[in-house]
């Protein structure tokens, strides 16, 4: 009897023990230590980066800065020159993975001639279980133009199709592009509440963006890619947090080398006749400057840009080398 | 990233045959409705054959004959020929061309389509667009041109070109994997074109000069209309296998540049 109970309860035990280590959200898709050139140019350089399931994972970096190769290389469009990519845990040109996966991607051109609802015909039927027709166009906000051809439509019409055609497969990980380039406002907000609709029904989706306000808005978590490597990874806030800072920028006396050792300034630049400060936090920093220099003029207070954010986090992954002093 | 983490259950996702055909059977149709719908192919490619057809075959020179051949029926093989190729080299080279170096096929080969259904399509495209130019120019014949063949060898005549079709979609998928989007159709012209005129297709054979009569045995085009001159019994009355077997074997050249192709395209996708 005892030795019975003791099974079942060690049975139970090792069954709750496997649902733990499977609970914690699995890698759908990941760079494991990739590298890529082109030629001569290092487009990623020792890349470690991943998606988790049901998560949307924000790749946030300037152009050119090999977001678009990450994804291409997810997409198993292109081949890595060392490390693995995974995505389902196995290689990303499986037919078995393609079919649960939808990609947005940036093309220069695609088939005028053909209909909104042709477009997304054809491809919903390279899937196994495609959304209805119906579903997609509302998704997209395509309704009234199904019937429209692909080379009738603008800028933003025509991302809006590439978005349909990416979800119309009812797609598990969504990767998406650039998605919101070339939208306007309001477009781009219509598109966001999309996507958080997506993820909302348990889909994954990495989604790529030069803007930081598109990634704070959207993701669970953001990784800082430059220069092909990854820079920073975290919450939208913990990256915030690193990039927090105000641009002051005034005409004023007081010389490079003084404003440098006023406590608060990370960065000072010269430009024609002003000077550009770039301050952790700008009150402090104000109150010293106005004491010191009755004359100060031409003041203005400015959040930092995301430019002034890559610096500052590319400088953080740096912290000892010998960048600091250049300040 | 350990690997204990990547291990997910892939639910085996298996495509039906039915499905996969239907996949093919829709690229097709889409594939042939672009082109329809696109103005610039279609009068290029439909024009251009029914055009010369209808100025030298019926216009000009109806009443007189061509190596014991009247004019309106020898010329039904040669400008046959000359829109098959046009019709094949455009759907084929233009249209992959320019999806490939514009990013189109790219979003194509991150979905889940059968590769070669993509390719399928445009050839495909090709045979149906031919079909419809070597009908043209029956149907022109027959009725404006005393054109006198009997069922069963149109139907020869019309299986032969639109068979002809097959070996210019491969050079065209060649072509189209060595070509960038702007490149592609001066390069078509720039090869087809003059090809057409060495091979017959334009001036009889027989009237060329002899040099170009000795380059024409090199080109497919000649060889394509060879054939089906042959099957209203004209031409220079060679063994029909001979011509087979040139197109065959320049089939599997073009197959085997566009393969290589196809392998570089893989590597050499520029983000």
């Amino acid at each position: 009897m005892i030795s019975q109970q003791v099974m079942t309860m060690i049975a139970t035990l090792e069954k709750t023990d496997t649902a733990y280590s499977t609970a914690a959200p699995a890698v759908v898709a990941g760079l494991d230590a990739v590298n890529k050139n082109y030629g001569n140019i290092r487009a990623l350089k020792g890349v470690n980066f991943c998606v988790h399931g049901g998560e949307l994972v924000a790749l946030l970096g300037p152009n050119g800065a090999g977001k678009t190769t990450a994804v291409k290389l997810l997409l198993g469009l292109l081949q890595p020159n060392a490390g693995k990519v995974r995505v389902f845990g196995g290689d990303p040109t499986n037919p078995e993975n393609r079919m649960r996966t939808g990609a947005m991607l940036q093309v220069g051109r695609v088939p005028e001639t053909l209909r909104v609802c042709e477009h997304i015909d054809l491809f919903s039927s390279y899937y196994p279980n495609p959304m209805p027709l119906s579903s997609v166009l509302a998704a997209a906000g395509l309704e009234r133009l199904a019937g429209r051809k692909f080379g009738d439509l603008s800028g933003g019409q025509r991302q809006r199709v590439l978005f349909a055609l990416a979800i119309c497969g009812n797609p598990d990980l969504l990767f998406l592009d650039e998605p919101t380039v070339g939208l306007d406002v309001e477009a781009r907000r219509l598109l966001w509440e999309q996507i958080r609709e997506l993820v909302g029904q348990g889909r994954t989706v990495l989604l790529t963006t030069h803007y930081l306000q598109e990634a704070d808005a959207l993701a669970d978590r953001v990784a800082v890619i430059n220069k092909g490597e990854i820079i920073a990874e975290g919450t939208p806030a913990e990256i915030k947090a690193q990039t927090a800072g105000k641009r002051i920028r005034c005409i004023t006396d007081i010389s490079v080398e003084v404003l440098r050792k006023i406590p608060g300034v990370t960065q000072v630049r010269e430009d024609r006749e002003a000077i550009e400060l770039h301050v952790a936090e700008a009150e402090p920093v104000l109150r010293e400057l106005l004491a010191r220099d009755a004359r100060l003029s031409g003041l203005e207070v400015n959040a930092a840009g995301l430019e002034e954010a890559f610096l500052a986090l590319t400088q953080d992954s740096s912290k000892n080398g010998d960048q600091r002093q250049e300040l | 990233m350990s690997t204990a983490t990547m291990a997910l259950p892939t639910p085996q996702i298996q495509r039906s045959p039915a499905h996969t055909i239907a996949i093919y059977i829709k690229e097709a149709k889409y594939e042939f409705l672009k082109y329809l719908r696109l103005r610039m192919y279609t009068i290029s490619v439909l024009t251009f054959p029914i055009m010369f057809y209808v100025l030298f075959g019926l216009v000009l020179n109806s009443n007189q004959s061509i190596a014991g051949t009247r004019v309106s029926t020898y010329l039904i093989p040669s400008y046959g020929t000359f829109g098959v190729i046009a019709a094949s080299l455009f759907a084929t080279a233009a249209g992959l061309a320019s999806d490939r170096g514009l990013g189109w096929l790219q979003v194509k080969r991150a979905s889940p389509m059968p590769p070669f259904a993509y390719f399928s399509a445009k050839m495909f495209t090709s045979l149906v667009f031919s079909t419809v130019i070597v009908l043209a120019l029956f149907a022109l014949g027959i009725a404006f041109g005393g054109v006198r063949i009997s069922a069963g060898t149109s139907a020869r005549l019309l299986a032969t070109l639109v068979a002809g079709s097959l070996p210019f979609s491969a050079m065209g998928l060649a072509l189209g994997y060595f070509t960038g989007p702007n490149s592609a159709p001066p390069t078509i012209n720039l090869i087809y074109l003059p090809m057409s005129f060495c091979s017959g297709l334009w001036v009889p054979f027989m009237f060329l000069p002899k040099v170009v009569q000795k380059i024409a045995l090199v080109l497919p085009p000649y060889h394509l209309s060879q054939l089906a001159l042959g099957v209203v019994g004209s031409g220079t009355h060679e063994p029909a296998i001979r011509h087979w077997e040139v197109l065959a074997a320049f089939t599997m050249i073009c197959l085997g540049v566009a393969r290589i192709g196809f392998h570089r395209d893989q590597e050499k996708m520029y983000g």
